[in-house]
């Protein structure tokens, strides 16, 4: 396949998706009815994708300055000021990201055949993911941010409805919103960001944007501003520190929508975002830093909680949020090239590391770590594929992995020693962590899974969901294998110059080393606890107590934010606070002072009085003022539509007159 | 007496102001919806209006009306609908009585 792809069958690789969901949606499911053939229809359509997407990969390899230009329309002209194309930018880092997004996409379409085998949902379950694929190939191939802020939002909208897939669950349900509005928090900075942009620079045009930074016509506060807004809507999407409370409870999905939307591709948005807009951050040292600091705090910090978590999924989550970091902190430290290449490993290993997730689940009927157990003679095939995806995100050699791992690690070294260091506690960490779930899994003997587990011995998966995981594990082993020799950063960036040291050369470094025997002793610290028992766990858990007891409630960031931000909201909350801590505080100190110690008793009786009186009535009154003013403000919000409409209508003639009067 | 631009806007307008007080005083769901559509339709008016007379040459504003129209159609169908569904749950479509949200 010479030939370079035509430009229609680009425009494919995102329609193909959209048009399986609108037939499943509008065809299949209200007039045949059959839940396989929805499953087929969205199955062909994104194998269709993948072999365009392996298209375009070839033709980019050969095309100068691997680019592709292709044609685009206008779509909003607004006079001469605001110009925005429909179109599309077709370039090595698009290229990646299609294949990913559609291999593991497809991978996890067949898996899910079995996954999802006579669940009611199934026609809105294939239709969701194939919506979910087109926004996510549409996010990648536009050229402008406009277009890419719309197709930022729908793969959160997918991800909202199939976290709540099972909708009937109250947990689902509300996981699902709270995936939803964290990540708005994030959207919010990066539609700042291109409103800035757009003011300042009149186009949203990807490229044209690259130019202007390149040539110093953005720069300074304007520049930094705009790179940190486009980083704030990364953070949210990438469940970065400390918008990261969303992605654990997703895990309320089903377990092939984790291993696709919250592992492989959705949550890697963020990260693609950055690497898209990468020659902002490049002049802004700033927004580089900030990059690189957020990253690498991330990844210790959701390792950390990782350590300690017993639901299985929950783990792979915070495993996630760390591994993001990574990706963050590889392009903060690093450039495009380390950052996406671990972004392209991760996606294979971490999808995996679901679909092996759930196809315990499927034997034992449960999450929970604590209730499986011994599951390595009765599932062989999952715990191989799982051992090797541990083994490659715990950075061993030669796993891919170890790779993209390595890269991040020998470019931090040089550029931010202490975030070097994090990130070596954090390679402790993954494998302990890691391997502690695959002891605890599949080692020892079975602990009885789910006691509403209908079928009492486990089982292996059927071959349909076996099949793309042993694919997957394929890729764990070898993609990192593409830039042994540089061939990755090289496409990626042309102007690479670093040196590769080649499949064994790189042994010959002290570097990997360390970093391969702190993995080591963390996988053998879990084999000592879990697998050989050496250590008692509950002693350790004892020892760090106070380490453990903060890991394992969050460090109450989810309690911060429900509590205090968002359900005690204004005035009214902080004066409740206030009158709170006097009252418990306070009053209780003084009273505990004066009342007990008969001496003082009658002498401050008075002052006791006047605490009561004075000081209490002040502080109690500033409350109650804010409720009594509520209660009053409250009769104005009626509830009467007209009454509203009266009041915006009024308020429009008002303006007008001021206007007409004195302009 | 020719028939200006002012004429329509006029008539325009008098048709909004019709609308709005309707919208705004009515009881009854069905003629605010009926209300709202004599909005829209006073704008389509002036849309037309000026398209005609300012950029004569030009079809915008006639084709920018045939949108708000299907629009509105559209907006019609979902309202009525919503008052159906209210109708049969709360045997009303007062809308002073549909208060089942409010403190």
């Amino acid at each position: 396949m010479e030939t370079v792809i035509p430009n229609e069958l680009v425009w494919l690789i995102f329609l193909l998706p959209i048009l399986s969901f609108a037939v499943i949606a509008l065809f299949v499911r209200p007039f045949l009815n059959n839940p396989r053939l929805s499953g087929y229809i969205s199955i062909s359509a994104i194998f269709g994708s993948f072999i365009l997407s392996t298209w375009v990969l070839i033709s980019l390899l050969s095309a100068p300055g691997h680019e592709l230009v292709i044609p685009d329309f206008n779509w909003l002209v607004i006079d001469s000021a605001i110009n925005i194309h429909l179109g599309l930018m077709i370039d090595s880092l698009t290229a990646v990201m299609l294949i990913v997004v559609t291999l593991v996409s497809l991978m996890v379409q067949l898996y899910s055949q079995g996954y999802m085998k006579g669940d009611p949902g199934y026609h809105r379950y294939y239709a969701l993911l194939s919506l979910f694929t087109a926004s996510m190939l549409g996010l990648v191939m536009v050229d402008n941010l406009l277009l890419m802020f719309v197709f930022w939002e729908m793969v959160g909208l997918c991800s909202y409805l199939l976290i709540g897939f099972w909708f009937h669950r109250p947990a689902a349900a509300n996981a699902a919103k709270k995936a939803f509005i964290v990540t708005r928090i994030g959207d919010f900075g990066f539609l700042g960001a291109i409103l800035l942009l757009l003011s300042q620079t009149g186009t949203l045009d990807i490229a044209q944007l690259h130019s202007l930074a390149l040539a110093g016509v953005l720069t300074g506060t304007v520049l930094t501003w705009a790179a940190i807004g486009i980083f704030l809507g990364a953070i949210g999407k990438s469940a970065q520190f400390p918008l990261h409370v969303w992605l654990p409870d997703a895990m309320e999905g089903p377990t092939p929508v984790s291993a696709l939307i919250h592992a492989a591709t959705m949550v890697a948005a963020g990260v693609f975002l950055v690497a898209r807009m990468f020659p902002l951050f490049e002049h802004s040292e700033v927004a580089l830093l900030t990059v690189a600091i957020i990253g690498g705090l991330t990844a210790i910090f959701a390792a950390t909680m990782g350590l300690v978590m017993t639901d299985i999924k929950r783990v792979l989550a915070y495993s996630t949020i760390s591994q993001l970091g990574y990706m963050m902190l590889g392009l903060g430290v690093g450039g495009i090239a380390i950052g996406i290449f671990h972004l392209f490993n991760h996606a294979f290993f971490k999808a995996l590391l679901f679909l092996g997730a759930g196809s315990v689940s499927h034997a034992t009927g449960t999450f929970d770590m604590r209730q499986m157990g011994g599951l390595r003679k009765v599932m062989p095939w999952t715990y191989a594929t799982f051992l090797i995806a541990s083994l490659s995100i715990a950075g061993i050699w030669p796993l891919a992995g170890f790779w993209s791992k390595d890269e991040i690690l020998a470019s931090s070294i040089n550029n931010q020693p202490i975030l070097f260091y994090l990130a070596m506690v954090t390679v402790f960490m993954t494998a302990f962590y890691m391997f502690r779930v695959v002891f605890l899994t599949f080692g020892g003997q079975y602990r009885g899974g789910s006691p509403a587990n209908h079928s009492p011995r486990p089982h292996e998966s059927p071959s349909v969901m076996i099949t793309p995981m042993v694919v997957l594990a394929v890729l764990a082993v070898g993609s990192g294998w593409f830039n042994v020799t540089g061939g990755f950063s090289r496409f990626l960036e042309p102007s690479e110059t670093h040196v590769f040291q080649g499949f064994f050369g790189i042994l010959a470094h002290p570097l990997p080393w360390v970093s391969l025997i702190l993995a080591g002793a963390g996988i053998l610290l879990a084999y000592a606890i879990y697998s050989a028992r050496w250590l008692s766990a509950e002693r350790i858990g004892r020892l760090f107590e106070p380490f453990y007891v903060v890991f394992s409630n969050k460090y109450w960031f989810d309690e911060l934010y429900e509590n205090i931000i968002a359900r005690i909201v204004l005035l009214k909350g902080l004066f409740a606070g206030i009158k709170l801590f006097d009252s418990r505080f306070i009053d209780r100190g003084i009273n505990a002072f004066f009342i007990e110690n008969l001496v003082v008793r009658r002498f401050f009786s008075g002052l006791k009085s006047f605490d009561n009186r004075g000081i209490d009535g002040a502080v109690n009154g500033v409350a109650d003022t804010t409720v009594a003013t509520g209660r009053v403000l409250r009769i104005a919000q009626t509830g009467q539509l007209q009454l509203y409409g009266m009041f915006i209508i009024l308020g429009i003639l008002a303006i007008s007159l001021a206007l007409i009067f004195f302009s | 007496m020719s028939l200006g631009l002012e004429h329509y806007l006029v008539l325009s307008a008098a048709l909004f102001s019709i609308g709005l007080y309707g919208a705004l005083t009515k009881r009854s769901a069905v003629v605010i919806l009926m209300s709202i559509e004599l909005m829209l339709n006073a704008a389509n008016i002036a849309l037309v209006a000026f398209s005609r007379y300012i950029v004569p040459a030009l079809l915008t504003g006639q084709v920018f009306t045939i949108f708000s129209i299907v629009v509105a159609a559209a907006e019609a169908t979902v309202g009525l609908a919503i008052i159906m569904a209210i109708y049969r749950s709360r045997e009303t479509i007062d809308t002073t009585k549909i208060d089942l949200m409010k403190w």
